[in-house]
């Protein structure tokens, strides 16, 4: 009995220990967010309100460390954006759960709100750069280059803006495919049995849901009605040419994925990544399906490390940020304003592929949440099985 | 323990009546013993599962509760706010996409337990009646490593072997005799993988506790192998064969990552419906649905074993003793 008595004793204790560290956690971080010449960084809407880009960088460097999320490094040229900064400025960058979704950015900024381990800066799809705003997560900042974003590409209130975005591109792998597809409805030929793949499933990833947006315009579908893409592609399963493995840069490589509807700017990636490795990878913008969309940057509220936050965000819309986009194949945010300022790389922009028109109406908030709970009810349905 | 009722029950006497679980056996073996110490015992054991239940109450109840009040009320990340109460994400959760995935996956498991059952008890049983003791635990062993291997490494397994561009595939040219592992039953045969292996190991010792002379009194009597199978093992055996079918119903109806990295969306399992909901790139303010998602599997799962447990009670002392 006494035996009993102790044993609870000791759970208690344990358990008690427990909430004690998990408490200890909550704690908060950095309290002294302010510049040498006493401005509070973590209310500053510019690089103006902290005494100018060198009190910024000053600042940023004595933080020394900028914490991000979900940042793949073969993701829009992030890995040498990265290096570059690093390189530039001395900051230590942490990149956590790179192959993360844009609710796991915005769980990580609710979760860990005061703590030192919570995001600085995300880059999230346009439906959670809204939503992250209407919940208070971000600061309002306006770099250097803000004017210079088009404004039908930025919140008004600069709590969001766009970076960098691409069209709906076919890659294909010529080794393994006789004749690459160059359209959507390319795709139904019998040719191409099992071999065509998404990034993943349109309920989730923001690529897929946009490639069944390209094929929905290809099929007679368009902004306000993306059913069209999802029957295109329960007729691609029934033809049997659907391949349900999610395409990433390794099933591209491993040759599980022959064919993929992805982000342009990620098929043209492996255009360049997997030439050395004997595989020729062929990129096509479907011209019965031009498609193109942009993701977000933000600052968290709560970013720990507010100045290299905010430093990060000037180094991206900076010249060099914007080309490093442009040398991943993906197209800045600042591309038309660069290019009449003269900035922009001629020849990496060159490089990016080119649809045969341009797309320029984006899908509003209202368009976004009919085409998602659309895909949400019928997407199974029509691949399922 | 029944001769000598003591005031302090030893150890041992604690360990029948609270450890066992096993109701049927310790009430009649005890008809003399005053009614008063029996309670007093009772109180005593109780203390004794405490911290099991603190535990209990913690690891499960506090979540399960969690999980109620979630799947009731709206998302803070929902377009109207949080915290009000509404029946949109149950209904939500028992509705068309959903539902599929639901049925899909109780589809699933319920087929892949029975295979893995049908499969597992005869191979158990040719381990367990074994004339070579190596054999025996080595297949134990073995068994017990392949039951936990599960998730991305047993998915990565078998799309480097059946893939599409796997190596057994392409050398063996499956592909045109229409295999194709990212389908219902290509998933099917990767669960079994670890499935079976669990059912030999919750089997075995079952069919370790058989008697030797239940089998030669029946034969005996003139019973044939497949009348004592039929009339005496089977029976006995029942329980255990629940209690592991139940099990694998459980590992399969739950596993996630194995078949997030295999099959993607083509085939509909509620947990992967809750795995988008919850960290996606697409769909905001969904945690509260996955909630309810949460709730129609743990609904899901208590029907399983409220058909179990009243079984598992009936003959359980056949093979306690």
């Amino acid at each position: 009995m006494t035996v009993h008595r102790a044993r609870a004793a000791a759970a208690a204790a344990v358990l008690t220990a427990a909430a004690f560290s998990l408490t200890a956690c909550g704690s908060a971080g950095s309290s002294s967010a302010t510049t040498a010449g006493g401005k509070n960084i973590t209310t500053a809407t510019s690089a103006a309100d902290l005494g100018g880009m060198d009190a910024l960088v000053a600042a940023a460097k004595k933080e020394g460390n900028l914490h991000v999320i979900t940042l793949p490094r073969d993701w829009a040229n992030y890995g040498t954006l990265m290096d570059n900064f690093t390189k530039k400025y001395g900051i230590k960058i942490e990149d956590e759960n790179p192959d993360g979704s844009s609710q796991d950015e915005i769980n990580a900024i609710t979760s860990r709100k005061g703590q030192d381990r919570g995001p600085d800066v995300v880059d999230v799809g346009t439906a959670f750069a809204i939503s992250g705003a209407q919940q208070g997560l971000f600061a309002p900042y306006k770099v250097a280059g803000y004017d210079s974003i088009p404004a039908t590409m930025k919140a008004a209130d600069a709590t969001s803006y766009n970076d960098y975005g691409g069209y709906v591109s076919i890659g294909c792998n010529a080794k393994k495919v006789a004749v690459c597809p160059q359209t959507f409805a390319d795709l139904m030929k019998p040719d191409y049995k099992g071999m065509v793949a998404l990034n993943g499933n349109p309920t989730k990833a923001n690529a897929a849901l946009n490639a069944v947006w390209a094929a929905s315009v290809a099929n007679g579908g368009g902004l306000d009605n993306i059913q069209p893409g999802i029957d295109f592609f329960g007729k691609l399963k029934a033809a049997g040419n659907f391949n349900p493995v999610e395409a990433t840069s390794a099933t591209v490589e491993s040759g599980e994925t022959p064919i993929t509807i992805d982000w342009s700017y990620l098929n043209t990636g492996y255009t360049s990544k997997l030439a050395p490795k004997g595989i020729d990878w062929k990129v096509a913008i479907p011209s019965d399906g031009i498609w193109a969309n942009f993701y977000n940057q933000a600052i968290s509220k709560y970013a720990p490390h507010p100045a290299a936050a905010r430093l990060w965000e000037e180094y991206l819309y900076s010249a060099e940020g914007q080309n490093g986009f442009l040398g991943g194949f993906a197209t800045p945010a600042e591309f038309d304003a660069m290019k009449s300022a003269n900035t922009l790389d001629a020849a990496l922009a060159a490089k990016v592929p080119a649809p045969a028109k341009p797309f320029t109406t984006f899908p509003t908030q209202a368009q976004q949440d009919t085409a998602k709970a659309a895909v949400t009810a019928n997407w199974a349905k029509a691949i399922g099985g | 323990m029944t001769t000598a009722p003591t005031p302090v029950p030893t150890p041992a006497a604690v360990d029948t009546n609270g450890g066992g679980g096993t109701p049927g056996t310790a009430t009649p073996a005890t008809p003399a013993a005053p009614t008063a110490i029996r309670r007093r015992r009772g109180g005593r054991a109780w203390l004794g599962a405490l911290p099991l239940l603190v535990f209990f109450a913690i690891g499960f109840g506090l979540p399960a509760v969690a999980i109620a009040i979630g799947a009731f009320t709206t998302s803070s990340d929902a377009p109207g706010g949080g915290g009000h109460f509404t029946m949109a994400n149950l209904s939500d959760s028992l509705q068309g996409a959903y539902l599929t995935a639901l049925l899909g996956s109780v589809k699933l498991s319920a087929l892949t337990a029975l295979i893995g059952t049908a499969i597992g008890l005869p191979l158990a049983q040719a381990v367990a009646t074994s004339r070579f003791k190596f054999v025996r635990e080595t297949v134990l062993a073995g068994s017990g490593v392949l039951a936990n291997f599960g998730g991305v490494p047993l998915a990565f397994m078998f799309v480097a072997t059946l893939g599409n561009a796997g190596e057994v595939t392409t050398s063996l040219g499956l592909k045109d005799y229409g295999w194709s592992l990212y389908t219902f039953n290509g998933l099917a045969v990767v669960y079994l993988y670890f499935l079976i292996p669990l059912m030999i190991l919750t089997i075995t010792p079952a069919l370790e506790g058989l008697r030797v002379q239940w089998r030669e009194a029946a034969y005996n009597n003139g019973a044939t192998v497949f009348q004592y199978w039929r009339h005496v093992a089977l029976p006995v055996l029942l329980p255990s064969l629940l209690g592991g079918y139940v099990l694998l119903f459980g590992a399969s109806f739950a596993a996630y990552a194995t078949a997030e990295a295999m099959v993607g969306s083509s085939i509909p399992l509620i947990s992967m419906q809750i795995g988008d909901a919850l960290s996606g790139n697409v769909l905001v303010g969904q945690g509260n649905l996955a909630l309810a998602l949460g709730l129609d599997m743990i609904v899901v799962a208590c029907l399983v074993m409220a058909i179990y447990l009243p079984l598992q009670r009936r003959s359980a002392k056949w093979l306690s003793s």
